[in-house]
């Protein structure tokens, strides 16, 4: 017997999977550079916002269309890969449709049938969303980060699902057994006598060539994620389930101002104290972000995971009047970054060499993370829990912090509040003043 | 009017069932000081012992954190909790969301813990207590529709009290396209109160007044003195200040009741 084919899956399936477990690891040591911040609490409620948000898709339907159209992508890739199961099998043993005896004719067609109508409503669903992006006037394709790169990478996706599909269709459609059998080809059956004009040994030629192409397809595509938006079929579960439990406007408190606080407004802290001699030499804080590291791992974990559909955008009261503020080019930034320090770190071995680069400035400007309103809408919008707003109000607290830079006006108002207890320059003996007036 | 404080209560040996947070605009911005004392009116009517710090309160620090300043903010957390705390206070009522939010959520980990109320939750309360009746004549079939505050609404999910309320005046309340989960903020929020607002194409007060007009209201109610401010200017901008009114939901109970 000859095994070579089989060896060349095993190799194929072995390198395929091998290269993307490496990239993830990569990608899991990039997340761990974030600060930690604990999100084990609540363990029951994390899985059902999980159950509901990732899984049961409770906030893709929001926008019915195009979460309708998500929805049968979604579930469609969901359970036909359930058939890559077997293809894998058939690849490494050498075997025809392995499962088909076992199941029995009737509950495998059934299966595949239930497969072939799956991947045809994906394939149109891939060319409504294909029209959708490229075709039609829907403001968020069309904003100035979805040019480039975020624009083939949104249109690629879609061709690889086309393809895909496809080939699944037609490995079905030339696969004469399986179309004399009769079960289970609900839409191949539509597609075979196109092949017909083919002499038999050309017709296996081209469903051996499908198989082989669609195995590959699949493997190049799981490797595709790492470089590409749609790491968010993995990472949306894991990022729901560690997403912020709390009310929206309840921003964290600095621990690190806190400290700074508590000794204020301690009488017993000698401010002018030397340290102790053989005390540890504390590193003062930082406060706020200015790069990457500088964020938590869940803020970097929701810069993988996002997929650039721009609903938070489309919400943004600062991006719809106008401003340079986009929140989905916020996460896009922040990654763009993190891949650049991961990059680094390959390239030197394990350790990031300063590049005199951070997020700030060279990626998000100040303009843009002034302009917010900390309205929530982009966390309301967002159907997979990334939270911009947490990163630019961490970048604003460096700013204002670290480097004094906030707007005149802010300044002002600051300046007020800490004389007298209000942002306007009125006189704290004042402020009861209303309850007399008329 | 008869508003008590806090030092007050506490020399004649009382403790008020509520203390009546008034915040930095109802203090001293014209426009919300008429949202505070519609508010006592309403606390008065539904016999409501309360009281206020007076010139013992000051800024909860919310725009300084929103600004950034997370310093500036857990000073002003730090100096309010001692007085709060002094003053032994259990239950707050607010007509500003921002101190709202801030009060509930972010003061409790730094040692200020309260109960919390947005004014229109408590009213709603006094309503259910039958300790507060609201006229359903007076504003009889008018139109209403209701800007949801961004601190109210998303980030506390508070959408039905003010809601209630609006519907128990017996007018015709209308719903914006962008409601409750989707509202459009007035653009005050995140420390824009205080500065001009980045290069853009449009002021975002303007963007939403358009929202409201929409639904042609003859009255836009809110229930936070900076959205109030924000869509008074935007009605103003338009030219319809002559046919639109904007009023805080306490503005409209205590014209309701003849306060």
């Amino acid at each position: 017997m000859n095994y070579i084919s089989n060896v060349l899956f095993g190799v194929l399936l072995i390198t395929g999977i091998g290269y993307f477990v490496n990239n993830i690891q990569k990608l899991v040591r990039n997340i761990k550079l974030g600060k930690s911040i604990n999100r084990n609490d609540n363990k029951l409620q994390r899985f059902k916002n999980m159950a509901m948000i990732a899984l049961g898709q409770s906030k893709m339907v929001k926008r019915p269309f195009s979460g309708f159209l998500h929805i049968i992508v979604y579930v469609g890739f969901v359970i036909i890969n359930i058939e890559v199961l077997e293809i894998v099998v058939d690849g490494l043993l050498g075997t025809h449709r392995v499962f088909q005896p076992y199941l029995g004719d009737a509950f495998y067609g059934f299966l595949i049938g239930v497969f072939e109508v799956l991947a045809a409503l994906v394939f149109i669903a891939v060319v409504f969303f294909w029209l959708r992006r490229n075709l039609t006037n829907i403001k968020r394709f069309l904003s100035k980060e979805m040019t480039g790169w975020p624009k083939r990478d949104g249109n690629l996706i879609l061709y690889f699902e086309m393809v895909l599909m496809s080939l699944f269709i037609i490995m079905n459609a030339t696969d004469t057994a399986f179309q004399e059998a009769g079960v289970g080809n609900i839409i191949s059956q539509f597609v075979a006598p196109i092949f017909e004009v083919y002499t038999p040994e050309t017709i296996h030629a081209i469903e051996r060539t499908a198989w082989w192409i669609h195995i590959i397809g699949i493997l190049v595509f799981l490797n595709y994620l790492f470089y590409s938006k749609h790491l968010h079929i993995l990472l949306a579960f894991p990022n729901t389930y560690f997403g912020s439990l709390k009310p929206k406007g309840q921003f964290s408190n600095s621990e690190a101002v806190l400290k700074e606080v508590q000794m204020m407004m301690d009488p017993s802290v000698d401010p002018y104290a030397l340290p102790e001699e053989g005390a540890e030499e504390e590193v003062p804080a930082k406060f706020g972000a200015s790069d990457v590291a500088d964020l938590s791992w869940v803020q970097l974990l929701n810069a993988y995971t996002c997929t650039e559909c721009g609903r938070c955008t489309s919400a943004c009261p600062a991006n719809l009047t106008g401003k340079e503020l986009s929140p989905r080019s916020i996460m896009m930034k922040t990654r763009d970054r993190l891949e650049e320090v991961g990059r680094n770190i390959d390239a030197n071995k394990g350790t990031f060499k300063d590049d005199g680069k951070q997020l700030l400035n060279d990626y998000i400007r100040p303009e843009e993370l002034w302009a917010c309103t900390s309205c929530n809408a982009c966390v309301e919008e967002c159907p997979v829990s990334i939270d911009p707003l947490s990163i630019i109000m961490e970048m604003r607290n460096y700013l204002v912090m670290e480097q004094s830079a906030a707007p005149q006006e802010l300044n002002m108002m600051m300046s007020n509040i800490e004389n007298n207890g209000a942002p306007w320059q009125y006189n704290q003996q004042d402020r009861l003043n209303w309850a007399d007036e008329v | 009017m008869k508003v008590p404080t806090m030092a007050d209560m506490i020399a004649q040996g009382k403790q008020p069932e509520v203390l009546f947070w008034v915040g930095a605009a109802g203090s001293y911005d014209d426009r919300a000081k008429k949202i505070s004392r519609a508010f006592v009116k309403i606390l008065h009517a539904a016999n409501v012992d309360f009281a206020v710090l007076g010139t013992e309160e000051s800024s909860t620090g919310d725009a300084a954190k929103r600004a950034g300043n997370e310093f500036l903010f857990q000073m002003q957390a730090h100096m309010n909790i001692e007085v709060l705390n002094g003053y032994e206070v259990k239950k707050i009522v607010t007509c500003d969301p921002h101190s709202f939010n801030t009060l509930k959520n972010e003061y409790p980990s730094l040692g200020g813990k309260y109960e919390v109320f947005h004014h229109t939750q408590f009213i709603q309360n006094l309503i259910s207590e039958g300790r507060l009746e609201i006229d359903n004549t007076s504003f009889k079939g008018k139109r209403v529709t209701f800007h949801d505050p961004c601190y109210l609404g998303r980030a506390n999910e508070v959408y039905e009290s003010p809601r209630n309320l609006i519907r128990r005046l017996g007018v015709n309340l209308t719903e914006m396209k962008r409601h409750k989960g989707t509202a459009l903020c007035c653009g005050a929020g995140g420390a824009q109160m205080f500065k001009d607002a980045e290069r853009g194409n449009k002021e975002i007060n303007i963007l939403r007044t358009e929202d409201a007009l929409e639904t042609k209201p003859q009255i836009i109610a809110t229930g936070c003195p900076y959205c109030n401010t924000m869509m008074t200017d935007g009605i103003k901008f338009k030219e319809k200040e002559s046919e639109i009114v904007v009023k805080d939901i306490a503005e409209l109970i205590s014209e309701a009741n003849g306060l």
